[in-house]
């Protein structure tokens, strides 16, 4: 089993791959989609602003490689919001991966924006590969201003003003808004079962 | 609902983990890995590393320890401390920090805020604050890593948060100065004050001493998180039982 991890250049990949090295999980770090031959699965990590990171993506040829791939994936933060149609961070089209779109947190007088710390998982499902021996109401870490919506791919949420996409999942391809890689044990529980799944 | 955070802070000086007592007297509290994993493990919900001399003697934070930082611990990190440029975030950030910190240099240099947050997002750029009154006014000060060189600064705490929040940073940590290291309860008046004109997450900072401190200042300042630094590396406070007794008063904190 090796994971590729995939490095737009203007990520910050340094997190999750050490994350990998905590869990004892085998990965590469991948610029190209023609480096990733020995990779069974994928990780999309989330960093930036959406349209840069799609220019980028978009540079390597990653969009068209997506759509051809059926080996599991699993964005993270950013990652997880590319997935969708289109982000209205930017106002740009985005992967097309799972029908939706990322809209801007809603901005209240009680709560402060960006949603920032460390939120409860709601509302999921047993039979979600990445929620294995996760339990109902355990915390995971959380940093964005912008957010999907629950939806139809939505596998488990989090409250926080709007009701948030936390997980979701269109058959192989999956996406954390929250970051696996700094939310202690649920989080290296997540990403082993992302690598055993 | 999201959880209140508990922050301990780790200054940092030459490589080591130091305390002070109004930002004075520096003490040797211990290797910075050994101490990051041991809040991690006891629950700490993020860490803060303050290169408390980095402003004042014009060097910048060592990736190297962030680097090691990174790879040991699972939960997040700030990393504060001299950062001048996008370069110096930059080397933080791919480094494995999630947030870098400005304080004397965005002073100096207000823009430099718009700069990182736009290559970086708002969400990774924090606004470190020291604020203490002078003059009937809560006031901004300058190169508080070193007590010879601190300055106050011209412009009041309040104006200067609502700046940097238009700017782009996307957290605050308020340190108030004159309950720095004492144990006497946070500045409650000073963080509502600030409360009420910042729109992003806020830090309360300095006067911890009791586990009701923290009570009070999630209560009464409404604030995200509390940081604290002397209660947790002399042990006064375990950050478990902190935890508890906080969720026991109806405060949600991530067990």
């Amino acid at each position: 089993m090796t994971i590729g991890l995939i490095d737009t250049g203007c990520a910050n990949i340094a997190s999750v791959r050490f994350a990998l090295e905590r869990a004892g999980l085998e990965h590469v770090v991948v610029r190209d989609p023609s480096e990733t031959g020995d990779c069974d699965r994928l990780i999309l990590p989330g960093v930036g602003a959406a349209g840069a990171a799609m220019a980028r993506l978009q540079d390597r040829g990653w969009p068209d490689a997506f759509r051809q791939d059926d080996r599991p994936l699993l964005g993270i933060c950013l990652g997880m919001q590319l997935l969708f149609d289109h982000s209205a961070e930017g106002e740009v089209d985005t992967l097309g991966l799972i029908p939706g779109r990322v809209e801007k947190l809603p901005l209240s007088e009680s709560l402060v924006w960006p949603h920032m710390g460390w939120n409860a998982l709601q509302a999921f499902g047993q039979d979600e590969p990445l929620l294995r021996a996760v339990s109902l109401g355990e915390y995971a870490y959380f940093v964005h201003g912008f957010y999907a919506p629950v939806g139809a791919h939505t596998v488990a949420q989090a409250d926080y003003g709007a009701e948030v996409s936390a997980i979701v999942r269109a058959g192989h391809i999956a996406g954390c808004q929250f970051h696996p890689e700094r939310s202690g044990r649920v989080g290296a529980r997540i990403l082993s079962n992302f690598a055993s799944q | 609902m999201l959880a209140r955070r508990i922050i301990p802070c780790l200054d940092v000086r030459d490589g080591r983990v130091v305390k002070g007592v109004k930002f004075r007297d520096h003490e040797d509290v211990g290797d910075i890995v050994d101490l990051a994993r041991r809040y991690a493990r006891e629950g700490a919900d993020e860490l803060v590393f303050y290169d408390i001399a980095a402003s004042a003697r014009g060097a910048t934070v060592e990736p190297e320890w962030v680097s090691r930082v990174a790879r040991e611990i699972d939960i997040p990190f700030c990393v504060a401390g001299g950062i001048r440029s996008v370069d110096d975030a930059r080397a933080r950030l791919f480094a494995g920090a999630d947030k870098i910190s400005v304080n004397t240099p965005a002073l100096a240099h207000p823009a430099l805020i718009d700069t990182l947050a736009r290559e970086f997002g708002s969400q990774c750029i924090v606004l470190g604050v020291d604020s203490r009154v002078i003059d009937g006014a809560w006031r901004v000060h300058q190169f508080t890593g070193d007590p010879d060189k601190t300055l106050t600064d011209h412009r009041k705490t309040l104006d200067w948060v609502r700046e940097a929040i238009d700017r782009g940073v996307g957290e605050v940590v308020l340190n108030c100065m004159d309950m720095d290291g004492v144990r006497d309860g946070y500045d409650i008046e000073q963080l509502a004050a600030v409360r009420a004109v910042c729109s992003t997450p806020l830090i309360a900072s300095g006067g911890a001493g009791r586990k009701e401190h923290f009570k009070s200042v999630f209560e009464l300042a409404n604030v995200d998180g509390a940081l604290a630094a002397s209660v947790f590396h002399k042990g006064v406070i375990e950050i478990g039982d902190l935890k508890a007794y906080l969720g026991d008063e109806g405060i949600r904190v991530r067990p």
